[in-house]
């Protein structure tokens, strides 16, 4: 969903970029205090990872693809504030080394890809985790939920940012339609993807899970304990 | 939170991240982006197929460094799709995590134990 320069005229652009450095300014703090000798290095590695995954455009409906955008995978990871960042260091590395994303546009994908993603799922995976039964499999279900939500609220922003400020006169209702349609399929990706990884890393080392701290996953998930006895 | 208990999983102590962990993950990155990248779709994604549709397509810019090295995810001057855009993953995790464990090392609190969240208070 990386928005070249152009889409939304400059002026848009500029005040999400406010937005998106308001975001980045409110997170560095709060992820100081989440990040340890620990955290830190794993904020880098889901980085990396959200990196390698928007590589990975896997096919939708009629000629379209979809990839990854990472913020619920990177919230429920290490943390919201910590993952808003590592979403954004993406997007800034993809913009600046492999012209991917427009430079003005920035702004605009670290809202809408970075910030919003990580503002929708994060809190939706923390309530699903407090509500269903604690249990890996609760944990990797929250996940595609939170994850899958993520991505039209996301594309929903761009509408908004559209609305606002795009570039070219387009009905508002269309736009919107095809916007939201598309992005609910390219969800469906993106939860599958980020329940795989997640449950993937509540396998070998639960404790990983900043999304799942305080859930005993290995008292809870008694027909896989020996996995988790097995792990360390 | 009644059910959400005071031991956490690993009963306390916190592990350290640890190497294989860390090598393992790596690796996971590495062969997505240098391997299984190739395989990946290269139809438009949803924002650009929208765009195309509606013609919001013809207000896109040519990015201003379009002429780097690895612009879209090839190396410039190879001339093998496989190799190039495999080397490109690579280079990207690389750069990424390079950039990322630089910000979050100096983003951390350095010294004493993280605050412990609400729910692991005892």
């Amino acid at each position: 969903m990386h928005a070249p320069d152009g889409f939304i005229v400059g002026p848009i652009a500029l005040a999400a970029g406010a937005v998106a450095v308001g975001g980045v300014a409110v997170a560095v703090p709060r992820a100081r205090r989440q990040l340890d000798e620990r955290a830190a290095p794993m904020a880098g590695l889901v980085a990396a990872f959200v990196f390698a995954a928007q590589m990975l455009n896997f096919p939708v409906a009629g000629g379209t693809s979809g990839h990854l955008l990472g913020g619920a995978l990177a919230a429920i990871l290490v943390g919201p504030y910590a993952g808003l960042l590592a979403v954004a260091i993406v997007l800034l590395v993809q913009a600046l080394v492999f012209a991917d994303g427009g430079l003005t546009a920035l702004g605009v994908n670290v809202t809408t890809m970075a910030l919003v993603t990580v503002v929708v799922a994060y809190p939706l995976f923390r309530l699903l985790v407090r509500t269903l039964p604690v249990s890996r499999a609760s944990v990797t279900a929250a996940a595609f939920v939170s994850a899958l939500v993520s991505v039209p609220a996301s594309a929903l922003a761009f509408v908004l940012l559209f609305a606002v400020g795009g570039a070219v006169d387009i009905p508002l209702g269309t736009f919107t339609a095809a916007m939201g349609g598309v992005h609910v399929l390219i969800g469906i990706g993106e939860g599958l993807i980020t329940a795989a990884a997640v449950a993937a890393v509540v396998a070998v080392r639960p404790d990983l899970v900043y999304g799942a701290r305080g859930l005993d996953l290995r008292a809870a998930a008694p027909l896989r304990g020996g996995e988790a006895a097995g792990a360390a | 939170m009644a059910r959400e208990g005071a031991d956490p999983v690993e009963g306390g102590a916190r592990r350290p991240l640890g190497r294989n962990f860390f090598l393992g993950a790596v690796l996971v990155a590495l062969l997505l982006a240098g391997v299984v990248s190739f395989y990946a779709s290269s139809s438009p994604d949803g924002l650009e197929r929208v765009a195309e549709d509606t013609g919001l397509i013809e207000a896109a810019d040519d990015h201003a460094l379009a002429e780097s090295p690895l612009a879209d995810y090839g190396v410039a001057g190879v001339e093998d799709e496989r190799l190039s855009v495999g080397l490109s993953g690579l280079v990207g995790v690389g750069i990424t995590l390079g950039v990322g464990m630089l910000v979050f090392g100096l983003v951390r609190r350095r010294g004493t134990a993280p605050e412990p969240e609400p729910d692991e208070r005892r």
